[in-house]
């Protein structure tokens, strides 16, 4: 299936550019895994980056800089790199890279914690404290309550589907929301829906009950 | 998109990365020689003419350690990057710690470097960035592992684009450069301040809209030139 909603252009800059915090980077680098289209515009980002640093005026290197480097031995070539360990083909995992490091293991490996009505999450740990980045398992046809948000919302769909008034979205597909976007996604039939979200404040669920239970639930 | 389909997808990818990387190989051995002499004559005559050359020249590094070659990307890069890391008011001893440990990098990892995905300069810029945010700003970034078995590869036919990675980024430098000033700005903002678009806003003084779409236009009035040649 096609990835029909991909993250903003300023989105993609913010992560091209370096500016872009450790919670939403897990996002876009997971969306980035499993879309070609979106790497290709990262890349061409990167480009005019170079383009703007090369037309910089060079500043003059303090006479000693260039010694020191070649002082340093010259690193072994290999060992640097982080290479998956090897997976047969059978076993492709369902969460690409850089998420599986974030859970230390594929799908089967997440430690689950159950949030009320049939909803489970994981979150991740990072060394960022502004954003909170969750796994979320939403069972197959479950509506989740009518929420809005603070802040924004990034929500990337790994497996199953989920569908609410902006449109329909499968694995790949990432939902962008701020502020003003009230919805109740609803998880398609089938599958569960598994979905990797960045939050940068809570929820605000409109249903008095959901408002209730909230803090309970931990969202 | 299904999980069989994926692993169907990436045998097949990875039989092509293999074919790539061979026919790099053998095409760095039989150039990287000839290629530093030019390169570093290059150098002599004037700057402009060594960004022909980047990718001979980080060739040279990757393939035979080439130390001279080496040299010239320091010499070139050096006092650009420590110009694109003093953004933001990093003070020139930082930022030269930092020059140092980006340059040992493309060092080190030159034999990751993959012309068919980017240009020598961008590869470069790339690994600035990178040390930008992992010495400078003290923060992580989560990258994707180009072998990890999950990763939904490119199309057949861009992994073959060896030569349009260097020919893209030329084009790119010309759009960028025939921008209009205020989406240059938002550009400049992003890359040299380390500045989200929802602080250019603030910082600028205008609605999170109009950062948004000013970036939008930029990169598509300079993506779109790119499909139109190609």
């Amino acid at each position: 299936m096609n990835i029909d909603h991909h993250p903003s252009e300023a989105l993609l800059l913010d992560y091209a550019s370096g500016a872009l915090g450790e919670g939403s980077s897990v996002v876009i680098a997971t969306h980035l895994a499993l879309c070609p289209t979106c790497r290709q515009v990262v890349r061409d980002m990167e480009s005019i980056g170079t383009a703007l640093m090369e037309d910089l005026k060079p500043a003059p290197l303090s006479g000693n800089i260039k010694p020191d480097i070649f002082n340093v031995p010259f690193a072994a070539q290999d060992g640097e790199e982080t290479v998956s360990a090897p997976t047969e083909a059978s076993l492709t995992p369902v969460l690409p890279e850089p998420l599986r490091r974030y859970i230390g293991g594929d799908l089967d490996q997440v430690p689950w914690r159950r949030l009320g009505l049939g909803a489970y999450q994981c979150l991740l740990s990072t060394d960022e404290d502004e954003t909170i980045v969750r796994l979320l398992r939403i069972p197959a046809g479950k509506l989740v309550p009518s929420h809005s948000h603070d802040g924004m919302e990034l929500t990337l769909v790994l497996n199953g589907a989920f569908s609410d008034s902006t449109g329909h979205y499968v694995r790949g597909d990432l939902q962008e929301a701020d502020g003003l976007l009230e919805h109740q996604p609803q998880a398609a039939a089938g599958e569960d829906c598994i979905c990797l979200a960045v939050t940068d404040a809570p929820l605000r669920f409109s249903s008095l009950a959901a408002r209730m239970v909230q803090p309970f639930i931990g969202i | 998109m299904p999980i069989r389909q994926a692993s169907s997808r990436n045998s097949q990818s990875a039989v092509l990365y293999a074919a790539v990387g061979e026919s790099r190989g053998s095409r760095f051995v039989e150039r990287t020689g000839k290629a530093v002499v030019k390169s570093l004559s290059a150098i002599s005559k004037g700057e402009n003419s060594i960004t022909d050359n980047m990718e001979d020249l980080l060739a040279a590094v990757a393939s035979t350690q080439d130390r001279d070659a080496f040299h010239s990307l320091f010499d070139y890069f050096a006092p650009r990057v420590k110009s694109f890391l003093l953004g933001k008011g990093t003070s020139p001893e930082l930022a030269e710690e930092a020059v140092q440990e980006a340059m040992l990098n493309v060092w080190r990892k030159a034999h990751q470097f993959d012309p068919s995905k980017a240009s020598a300069s961008t590869w470069i810029f790339a690994i600035a960035r990178n040390t930008r945010i992992d010495l400078i700003r003290k923060t992580i970034r989560p990258e994707l592992d180009p072998n990890d078995p999950a990763l939904v590869p490119d199309a057949p036919e861009s992994a073959f684009e060896t030569v349009l990675a260097s020919k893209n980024a030329e084009r790119i430098r010309a759009r960028v450069a025939a921008l209009p000033e205020e989406q240059k700005e938002v550009l400049h903002l992003a890359f040299f301040e380390d500045t989200p678009h929802s602080e250019i806003a603030r910082k600028l003084n205008i609605p999170l809209g109009t950062v948004k779409s000013r970036i939008r236009l930029a990169v598509q009035r300079i993506r779109s030139e790119i499909g139109e040649v190609e």
